[in-house]
């Protein structure tokens, strides 16, 4: 094409690559350019990516080196004991358990729980929500009818229920029935900017000249709003620390010989404990508020460079 | 409009149907019987395959289910095997506790929200902006149940200046003292409740009144000399306040989950705390009774939402 065009024209192949190289640099910058620029220019941001991608990494490796079965072993002579004492950098709870190993293991659960949840029930949402809002129609209505009922169910609720009649749960079940419940707000989301992209001319284009259905849906308009689904995994991504962790505090959630974040802040539960030891239950506290703002701010610059007129990253 | 309230009541019928066979059947599928706790342990097997034939307990789900939904109407939800009562009347004297602190939550939380709202959109971008803004998004993201303990902690424990504790204390006399101190033993939890779901509201009126700042009839009032002040209270204000009331159904139902984890830390004795002890002690007559009052709740709370904002937004009852 190249050599078809320099025989017919009078530019130089030196012009053309100077050309090229000028339209390149002020052509749209791609996605990762922009969030990263967007990253660059916001610093309290650049930190919490750091805080939360390093605090992950740090839990998922610190947790392979950790014996669980014995960390919960009961050491009766280390009942209570204050931080850094005895060896313990954040002390030891009622059993003489180790605090801060168990802070580990617990967000490393905490944590995976969260990511697996926020990957079924995003993809889960997405998918609910690009459907209905592209047919329209009967099977938008019943799809909605659907939502309307699950919004209507008091979820904390049927969640405990579901728990207490499973015999044997683990993790991965609390995963699924976590996920049967939390998928409606990115379906209600992804649902209305799929009605407005389905009435744009790309999409009639695609429908006049014959394209399947279903490649009009994953392959032309989930790219569309990819920048909008990016942003809203990140804050439900935040909103699921807080579900696992709820429903293990209450008492409902990992098995008691699994530690959590949730079962940690529930050592708060016991009025003495809560004062007198608060070593036991503060720091899981603390790292779930440290962790849900930095992810929860992270979610907000990716709402920012999904939105050029609220970029601040430079331009370049 | 009373075609589309009743379009709407009338979509609610399948799904409270569908609700109650649900709630049915995972009553159903709870472990234990109906009797585990009421009789002998050393009753004979064959009295007790006696009993659950007489209690048609050996009929098919339907018209066991059939049997439950008649008594359901009749008012009669069983009896409760922890507690020995009914648990109609056990509800009943929970339910209070909940729903004033619930109630009291939502008070206040328009209290907070309404001035907040109005305040950010009309300073936009400037400090007040700036400071509700970081407010809105500490409060969005940290989860409830954190902000329960840590303030129970703080405000309940270290600094002692609420109780952590039970509905009413037992030292109350008189109905002056009584009022007093169930209104004292809400007002941590029910400030905390509030405080933590203003988010929607400020946002929403921030941005209706930064829309509203550019309109016509605000600039109207603005050239016929009408003070700013008052542009903002009677005419910005009084135009975003129908959908903002629309919220309310919705943020009673939000209230009511968070009710769960509100009355596990304040060991306050409503509805929410009576499900978590419920389970503990598989009191499965109380669970499926409370389940299904709170999904009726959800529901109507819900409905009185959708019907406000369809008196507000034509829009929605064409479609």
């Amino acid at each position: 094409m190249a050599e078809n065009f320099e025989q017919h024209s009078d530019i130089s192949a030196a012009d053309l690559a100077r050309l090229n190289q000028e339209a390149q640099a002020e052509a749209t910058p791609s996605t990762a350019k922009i969030i990263w620029n967007e990253f660059k220019a916001d610093k309290p941001a650049m930190a919490a990516l750091i805080i939360v991608v390093g605090f992950i990494v740090f839990v998922m490796i610190g947790a392979l080196f950790i014996n669980t079965p014995k960390m919960m072993e009961t050491n009766i002579m280390d009942y209570f004991d204050k931080p850094f004492t005895a060896g313990f950098w954040l002390g030891a709870d009622s059993g003489g358990r180790s605090v801060a190993k168990q802070l580990i293991v617990g967000s490393r659960n905490s944590i995976g729980i969260a990511i697996g949840l926020t990957v079924i029930s995003s993809t889960f949402g997405i998918a609910w929500g690009l459907i209905s809002g592209y047919f329209s129609g009967y099977i938008d209505w019943g799809m909605q009818r659907v939502y309307d009922f699950m919004m209507m169910l008091p979820m904390t609720m049927m969640i405990i229920v579901l728990v207490t009649i499973i015999p044997h749960y683990n993790s991965v079940s609390l995963t699924f029935i976590f996920s049967i419940f939390y998928w409606e707000g990115t379906s209600r989301l992804i649902r209305s900017r799929t009605l407005a992209e389905t009435q744009k001319d790309y999409v009639a284009a695609s429908k006049t000249s014959g394209t399947n259905h279903w490649k009009i849906i994953f392959k032309e308009i989930m790219p569309n709003i990819s920048s909008l689904i990016i942003v809203d995994c990140t804050l439900s991504f935040a909103e699921n620390i807080g579900v696992e962790t709820g429903l293990s505090y209450l008492g409902f959630g990992l098995p008691n010989q699994t530690p959590s974040l949730g079962t940690m802040i529930a050592n708060a539960n016991d009025p003495s404990n809560i004062t007198l030891y608060w070593w036991t239950w503060l720091p899981a506290a603390l790292e779930i508020v440290v962790l849900c703002l930095s992810i929860s701010y992270i979610g907000q610059v990716l709402r920012r460079a999904a939105d050029a007129s609220q970029r601040q990253g430079a331009a370049d | 409009m009373w075609k589309t309230i009743l379009r709407r009541v009338m979509i609610m019928v399948p799904e409270v149907i569908i609700l109650s066979i649900l709630v049915f059947l995972l009553a159903k599928a709870m472990p234990g019987d109906p009797f585990t706790g009421s009789i002998n342990p050393k009753a004979d097997p064959a009295q007790i395959k006696h009993l659950m034939a007489i209690n048609g307990l050996n009929d098919p789900w339907y018209q066991q289910y059939w049997n439950w939904v008649v008594h359901l109407f009749h008012g009669n939800l069983g009896n409760s095997y922890q507690y020995q009562e009914p648990v109609t009347r056990l509800i009943a004297g929970r339910a209070g506790n909940t729903l004033w602190l619930a109630f009291f939550s939502m008070i206040l939380t328009y209290a907070l929200a309404l001035p907040m709202g109005v305040f950010a959109g009309r300073h936009e971008g400037k400090l007040p902006d700036v400071v509700i803004r970081f407010y809105t998004y500490v409060t969005y993201c940290i989860p409830f149940f954190v902000i329960l303990v840590l303030g129970i902690w703080i405000f309940g424990y270290v600094l002692g200046w609420f109780p952590t504790t039970g509905s009413v204390s037992s030292d109350a006399q008189g109905w002056v003292q009584t009022v007093g101190s169930h209104f004292y033993h809400i007002l941590l939890p029910g400030i905390l409740g509030a405080l933590f779901s203003t988010v929607n509201i400020v946002q929403y009126l921030r941005s209706e009144v930064i829309d509203a700042k550019h309109s016509d009839y605000v600039r109207t009032a603005r050239s016929k000399g009408v003070p700013s002040k008052d542009i903002y209270r009677h005419h910005i204000f009084r135009n975003s306040l129908l959908p903002i009331a629309a919220f309310a159904g919705y943020s009673i139902t939000g209230l009511l989950n968070g009710s769960i984890f509100t009355e596990t830390v304040f060991s306050y004795p409503g509805m929410g705390l009576l499900f978590v002890n419920s389970i503990s002690y598989r009191d499965y007559t109380v669970i499926t009774a409370l389940v299904l009052i709170f999904g009726l709740l959800n529901l109507l709370g819900t409905l009185l939402s959708d019907i406000i904002l369809s008196i507000v937004d034509p829009r929605i009852r064409i479609e």
